[in-house]
């Protein structure tokens, strides 16, 4: 594997992109080739596979192998393909749509069985493909052309569904920051189980700006914490803020304020196996809180296809049948001789 | 002493009846082994509620268990039972429509108690004549007594000494029909190995059973069917779901592919997924999935990935895995889908038998969406059809459906075991040089296309949903779809050329009425014609196994034939299908909704009636 070596354009297809300029997909999609040009695998080893969407058009621009399925079942098609074939890189293009409604049952289960997928979410807040209708992540209240007078229902925070269905990996990034991308897609390769990354993606046609108060190069510093393994969870323009655990909640501090020193901030520990801290790090909302991003959870787990062998390995040891002839001929069998042809079954 | 009364017998039907919790699958199933041990040709029917525990003693819960044997060929568990084991009164009220004018009923005695015969809604003290039963030889045997009197040294609670009852009850039909106790006592042994308790009472019990046959002889008749005249070789009894569960290991080992099942627990199919879930040993990869759809979807994505990709359901599932299955005919996927059919629609009755599923397997799919669809017609057939629709899915990278049925599903019967060597080969269309490959590059021939798998370098390739051109890019060129829909159709014609000629049983010069049939009900229908052709009427059958593509000579057949007659467990589906395929033809229809087979005696009177028009 160490001598292979690719740029970006080795993982980019012939097909035109055809998704609306200015989309941040492109951003996403920059993000990934050049993530899979520096992994040092086989580029016959990736299958990139997909459901229905803007985002999902995604394997069409990969010069990988690749799958366009159907709604919401790529979670499902890519737990089959994985485990099939433990040795590729399968990673899932995914968006709210997609993965948070109709898909919503396979993406559970497949964070719950921890299979060694990387699963990419797209997160616009809205239905693209379909023309601007309210998505599972949109805000109560939301006005969009199915929901005129605003929803009555509250959003999923993807993290949460994570987290709430064992997973083992989960991180945040924003289409943007292609470098944070790029880092935490290289995590989520490395991780070894379902990794979750959701990607916080501008639709500029029918969503445009609703990440904007995270990403406003004016205030980002302030509004993102961007989680290092092992650093402390310091934020701010000048690195001047930071998060502490009070009273079973986050609370940001100022350093040097009240006599809060650095020695006081959280150290972000992603391998903490207890979800509680991950999970408060997943819910901090603006305006209040900064969002997390980057890897928030990272933690071993069992993982589903290597289990899956393992057990097929293990079972074959102690085996009562090695082939299909030994099989039909164990168990109660008998002998019939010397009936001669015997009677036909036809009915003549 | 009276000498004992011994009838001897061409074939007899018994049938095994008790409450749901009374074990009466398992009496009758060891029963059936041990008989097919002997050299007598079986044929089984497990007939039980969908409830696991309905109310005790209640019609709603009684389960049976019917098999039928003989010195001939047997092909189906009999219309109605020549001997009815009843453990309570409600097994005679849910029983009685099924037997045999002067057959035996033997009941447990201790169980017809003023509550029991409440509980099965009888309202009188004498459920023989309530259910007109009166001319019956009936034999009254106190089970529960015997059986708590021969187990109260073991110290057992009454539970359990209750659940030994059905070991008296086969002990004593053992006796009956002069079947030696070895193969269910070794049964015993192993399946209680870890509890010497368990396995001693019941073989006491089992024991007791046979004994109080041996010494009541004076009322018990015994019966003697000697060995039926069957092909020389190895036999095994197997049911339809194992048989179609070993169908697609046979089909793997000879494609050299792995074997992935993607599947999600509905009745009547589950069996099949739980036989290649045992079946780790030849690596098979079971996935139970959290919904119909992602057990097809899954299969979906290991037939991307190169494996021998198989989904099982029934009719509930099939609907919800309809869209998958346009995708894999989109994508052009190896894939085979097994609908164990039963009755509809919406959740219907799942424990029974029925063929309505075969519009939806053909046509049940948004867009123009061609499969090529199969039928097993006898529980050990399955084995036979599973293989050949890997071997089609495989050689022609399309999706598959295979039709099977709850009776054939559930059914048993001595199977000759084939060898591996003997099965036909598979060579898989896995693509060879990646110069010049193109996803959608078809062979003139059969118009598959090459099936090139992630891990193959050189072959990186885009395929999905949305039409394509011949690259795999999308495409919405209007020809383009005209002309890909056209091709995807004339495929699935085009595996014609694998479809074996329809045979005609019977007359193939033709005659006067030819009955058509497929699928599970080809017992029923080819043991109709065989008596109506032993009583010297003009009749033939011809049976299908290939619905789609039909066998090439399918018109040739039928024009042959004054009238036909096509016998189905539906309203007139195959026969619609018929009229559409082969419209020259008039068809009459007979056709059975009751979530159950056929009776022969009930095709006999249609076909008669044809007949004398």
């Amino acid at each position: 594997m160490t001598d292979v070596k690719y740029t970006i354009k080795d993982f980019k297809s012939e097909n035109e992109v055809r998704w609306c300029a200015g989309c941040g997909d492109f951003a996403i999609m920059n993000a990934v080739q050049r993530t899979m040009a520096e992994l040092g695998i086989p580029k016959e080893k990736f299958a990139v596979i997909s459901g229905i969407g803007c985002s999902s058009r995604f394997p069409y621009y990969m010069n990988t192998f690749g799958f366009h399925t159907i709604h919401g079942r790529a979670t499902a098609i890519a737990s089959g393909v994985k485990a099939a074939n433990p040795e590729l890189s399968v990673w899932v293009m995914t968006g709210d749509g997609d993965a948070m409604a109709i898909g919503g049952n396979h993406f559970i289960h497949l964070i719950r069985r921890n299979i060694d997928i990387n699963v990419v979410l797209f997160n616009n807040r809205i239905y693209g493909l379909t023309k601007g209708q309210y998505s599972p992540t949109s805000d109560r209240g939301f006005v969009s052309k199915t929901s005129p007078f605003g929803t009555v229902e509250d959003p999923f925070v993807p993290g949460q569904l994570v987290v709430g269905a064992r997973g083992s990996f989960y991180a945040r990034s924003i289409d943007g920051n292609l470098k944070l991308s790029q880092s935490v897609f290289k995590e989520a390769e490395k991780h070894k189980g379902t990794s979750v990354v959701e990607v916080l993606q501008n639709c500029v046609i029918f969503n445009n700006g609703i990440h904007n108060a995270i990403s406003d190069p004016n205030h980002r510093a302030d509004r993102q914490l961007i989680l290092e393994q092992g650093k402390p969870m310091l934020f701010g323009a000048e690195n001047e803020k930071g998060l502490v655990f009070e009273n079973g909640k986050l609370k940001v501090v100022k350093l040097g304020e009240n006599g809060v020193t650095e020695a006081d901030i959280l150290v972000h520990d992603a391998t903490e196996v207890d979800p509680t801290l991950h999970m408060a790090l997943i819910n901090m909302q603006l305006p209040d809180m900064p969002v997390a991003m980057g890897v928030i959870r990272a933690v071993p787990a069992p993982v589903y296809d290597v289990e899956m062998e393992a057990q097929i390995k293990a079972v074959q040891q102690t085996r009562k049948a090695s082939c299909v002839d030994e099989l039909l001929n164990s168990g109660n069998t008998w002998e019939v001789t010397g009936n001669g042809n015997g009677t036909d079954k036809k009915c003549s | 002493m009276k000498e004992t009364k011994v009838i001897e017998l061409e074939e007899v039907a018994i049938r095994f009846s008790g409450d749901s919790g009374d074990g009466m699958q398992l009496t009758g199933t060891l029963f059936s082994d041990t008989t097919a041990l002997l050299g007598n040709d079986i044929s089984t029917f497990p007939d039980y509620p969908s409830e696991i525990r309905a109310p005790q003693g209640t019609v709603g819960g009684v389960s049976g268990f019917q098999v039928q044997f003989g010195k001939k060929q047997i092909n189906t568990p009999g219309d109605n039972a020549n001997v009815l084991i009843a453990m309570n009164p409600a097994a005679i009220k849910a029983n009685a429509r099924f037997m045999e004018p002067g057959g035996t009923i033997i009941y447990d005695s201790d169980s017809f108690t003023e509550k029991n015969l409440k509980k099965a809604n009888f309202t009188t003290d004498d459920p023989f004549k309530e259910c007109n039963l009166e001319d019956f030889f009936k034999i009254p045997v106190p089970i529960t007594s015997l059986t708590k009197e021969g187990l109260k040294e073991f110290g057992l609670d009454n539970k359990s000494v209750l659940r030994s009852k059905n070991m008296f009850a086969l002990g004593l039909v053992c006796w009956m029909f002069n079947r030696p106790l070895d193969y269910v006592e070794e049964f015993i042994r192993d399946k209680f190995k870890k509890k010497p308790v368990v396995v001693d009472s019941n073989v006491k019990v089992l024991h007791d059973g046979y004994n109080y046959g041996l010494t009541m002889q004076h009322m018990t008749p015994s019966y003697l069917v000697n060995p039926a005249n069957i092909e020389n070789g190895t036999y095994r009894n197997i049911n339809g779901n194992h048989a179609t569960a070993w169908g697609f290991l046979a089909a793997a080992e000879k494609a050299g592919l792995e074997l992935f099942l993607g599947s999600y627990p509905i009745t009547p199919a589950t069996d099949i997924l739980s036989a290649l879930s045992e079946r780790k040993d030849l690596g098979v990869k079971t996935f139970q999935a959290e919904d119909e759809i992602a057990g097809i979807c899954s299969a979906i994505g290991a037939s991307f990935a190169g494996d021998l990709a198989i989904t099982t359901t029934s009719g509930p599932g099939l609907a919800l895995k309809g869209e998958a299955i346009g995708l894999a005919v989109m994508a052009e996927l190896p894939l085979v889908i097994v609908n164990v059919q039963r009755g509809g629609p919406s959740t219907g009755l799942p424990t029974k038998t029925e063929q309505s599923d075969l519009m939806q397997a053909l046509y049940g799919r948004n867009g123009e969406s061609p499969v090529v669809v199969l039928a097993a017609s006898t529980p050990s057939d399955c084995f036979y059809y599973a293989y050949l629709a890997s071997k089609i899915a495989l050689e022609r990278m399309v999706p598959v459906i295979l039709l099977t049925d709850g009776f054939l599903g559930n059914g048993s019967e001595p199977w000759k075991i084939p060898t591996m060597a003997e099965l036909p080969s598979i060579t898989p269309r896995i693509a060879k040089s990646a110069e010049g490959f193109q996803a959608y590059k078809r062979d003139e021939d059969t118009l598959a296309r090459d099936w090139a798998f992630p891990g193959m370098p050189g072959f990186e390739h885009r395929i999905g949903g949305l039409e394509k051109n011949v690259t795999g890019t999308v495409s919405h060129d209007p020809e383009n779809h005209q002309v890909n829909c056209e091709i995807r159709e004339e495929k699935v014609q085009r595996v014609v050329d694998l479809v074996p000629d329809l045979e005609i049983c019977g007359d193939e010069e033709g005659g006067d009425v030819l009955v058509v049939s497929w699928g599970g009900t080809y017992g029923h229908t080819a043991s109709t014609v065989r008596e109506m052709r032993l009583a010297g009427k003009n009749v033939s059958l011809a049976h299908f196994n290939y619905i789609k593509p039909l066998p090439k000579n399918t018109k040739e057949v039928f024009s042959k034939f004054n009238k036909i007659i096509v016998c189905e467990l539906n309203l007139g589906q195959f026969a619609a299908y018929l009229r559409d395929q082969m419209p020259d033809f008039k068809y009459h229809q007979a056709n059975k909704v009751k979530g159950l087979p056929f009776t022969v005696s009930e095709l006999k009177e249609s076909i008669t009636k044809l007949l004398e028009d």
